[in-house]
């Protein structure tokens, strides 16, 4: 059981994610607040919308198949997945070896079909028109998201999450221009795949721009809870995969159990500082018309491939 | 590599962001700001260069080049699509992405084209000189996707920038003289352009140049 640290670290970790995540959402809301104006929510409002939403009753289409009713748990399954896939805290993760950063797509293209399927089956029409709208943005945001992926891999010769971070965190100084393409590239692949505002509006059920909210219109109680939280947890993951990628200083080495408090304190530090700018980034931007949107997404996979190009180029 | 290096590399892959943006962009006054920042990244690349490897001469360029091509040149474009009263979007022959996945081609190209050729340059900046290529190919394929006359002037100044850049990377720079023919020539280029420009509108009340296809004589 030379493992057992490891494992029980492993499984630490992703219960910290799951549990921290909604505490992130709070953050970016009650930013938000800020900027606009508005006295602010709770920090802890997520949190109260979950506890209410799992005491309520579900109500569920006559027409529903049993794929309706499981999707909510494929997709909180799945985040929980990239949560123990990413080194949010430590590098030593025993799962990690399971999943590189292609199946780590991967992942998160399953919820994103099983939400899209789970929206047109019951028939209404806003469910098709969200998961038609959710696939086109899906499509277009994961070439980009695999370039900037691939840019990373490039430089540290890996395309394991852990390896990454470590050769990046032990890196010499030096400027690298492919990763600071790649990580404007990045950037615009979470706005995008987070239903955040250029391309979506979280908080809109305005029928002519919403995206995920149309998706999850029929869904209520603990399904709802459980798809609201598993977004957190989306949001949660794809700011630990940029940190990992871009800014991995202060994460705990394998076997140095002692770096841990560090690991935590810069997590959150790093977290605080990338909520209240997506906040203040939500605040400067509008909202894109629809079919501005593959051009935003087009132009994210341009800068990733620059990036990689650079890299190549930059090498020879 | 040496921090210098790094930094030159960093400019450069500025410069062709900034190329890439231009191709991008719907307005014409954020098609001049762009130049002129491209005109910035330019000189800064030029500053390096000069200091890292002592070449006095391409101080002059440097300072030619932030006259010129950050303050004059933009300048006068400014006073020109004020006095021609044009601020409205630039059409385009293309759609934007497909304008984008073609300078990626364009790109691509060119860093394959420059790999060979770099190898057999010893200079500090060789690996940039991919990237000065694309630059050049980006602007010549900003030239033809636009319809109008203003940003197809942009897009010849910007590709002077790229063939300025590649001198610098592959050769340190053209000798003084040839700089300050070439500057001229893209000054006084632009003048006459200003004065084409007024022609233009008063032959056909437009800017696009499609129109010009009914100078022919049959």
């Amino acid at each position: 059981m030379e493992h057992a640290p490891g494992i029980a670290f492993q499984i630490l970790q992703s219960v910290f994610v799951v549990l921290a995540a909604p505490l992130l959402m709070g953050w970016v809301n009650q930013c938000r607040a800020w900027l606009q104006n508005r006295a602010a929510p709770s920090l802890l409002l997520p949190y109260y919308t979950l506890a209410k939403l799992l005491q309520k009753d579900a109500v569920i289409a006559r027409d529903a198949s049993p794929l309706f009713r499981v999707t909510p748990y494929v997709l909180f399954g799945c985040m929980w997945l990239a949560a123990g896939i990413v080194p949010v805290l430590a590098t030593d993760l025993p799962f990690a070896p399971a999943a590189d950063v292609i199946a780590l797509v991967g992942v998160f293209a399953l919820a994103r079909v099983f939400s899209a399927l789970a929206a047109m089956d019951i028939g209404t029409s806003f469910g098709g028109l969200g998961a038609r709208r959710e696939m086109l943005i899906g499509f277009l945001a994961e070439p980009a998201m695999l370039m900037t992926m691939f840019t990373a891999a490039f430089i540290s010769g890996s395309t394991q999450l852990t390896t990454i971070v470590e050769t990046l965190a032990h890196r010499e100084f030096a400027i690298y221009p492919s990763l600071a393409f790649a990580a404007v590239a990045f950037l615009m692949v979470l706005l995008a795949e987070n239903a955040r505002i250029p391309i979506d509006n979280p908080t809109t059920h305005l029928e002519l721009t919403m995206i995920h909210e149309a998706m999850i219109l029929e869904y209520s109680a603990r399904h709802l809870a459980l798809i609201e939280w598993a977004v957190s947890i989306k949001l949660f993951a794809y700011m630990t995969i940029g940190f990992a990628l871009f800014v991995p200083w202060g994460i705990a080495e394998a076997g140095h159990w002692g770096a841990l408090p560090l690991a935590f304190a810069s997590l959150a530090l790093k977290l605080a500082f990338a909520g209240a700018g997506l906040a203040v980034l939500e605040a400067m931007l509008a909202k894109v018309r629809l079919f501005l949107a593959p051009e935003f997404l087009s132009t994210a996979f341009l800068l990733a491939v620059l990036g990689m190009l650079i890299h190549f180029l930059m090498q020879s | 590599m040496s921090l210098a290096s790094q930094f030159v590399n960093l400019l450069a892959a500025l410069l062709l962001l900034i190329a890439f943006a231009m191709l991008s962009q719907r307005r014409i006054l954020t098609l001049i700001h762009l130049f002129a920042w491209q005109g910035v990244a330019l000189a800064a690349s030029t500053f390096v260069v000069a200091y890292t490897t002592g070449q006095s001469h391409l101080y002059f360029s440097g300072v030619l080049t932030v006259v010129l091509k950050v303050i004059l040149i933009p300048w006068v474009l400014h006073r020109l699509i004020d006095s021609l009263n044009i601020k409205w979007d630039v059409e385009t022959l293309l759609n934007i992405p497909t304008t984008m996945l073609a300078g990626i081609g364009l790109a691509i190209f060119a860093f394959a084209l420059a790999t060979p050729i770099s190898q057999m340059a010893n200079t500090l900046t060789r690996s940039t000189l991919g990237i000065a290529m694309a630059t050049v190919l980006l602007s010549f394929l900003m030239m033809i996707v636009r319809r109008k006359a203003v940003p197809q002037v942009i897009g010849f100044l910007a590709m002077e920038n790229g063939l300025f850049f590649a001198a610098t990377s592959a050769t340190y720079g053209m000798p003084l003289v040839v700089e300050l023919g070439v500057a001229l020539d893209v000054l006084v280029g632009t003048f006459i352009f200003g004065i084409f420009f007024f022609h233009i509108r008063e032959q056909f009340d437009s800017l696009e140049v499609r129109h010009m296809e009914r100078l022919k004589e049959d």
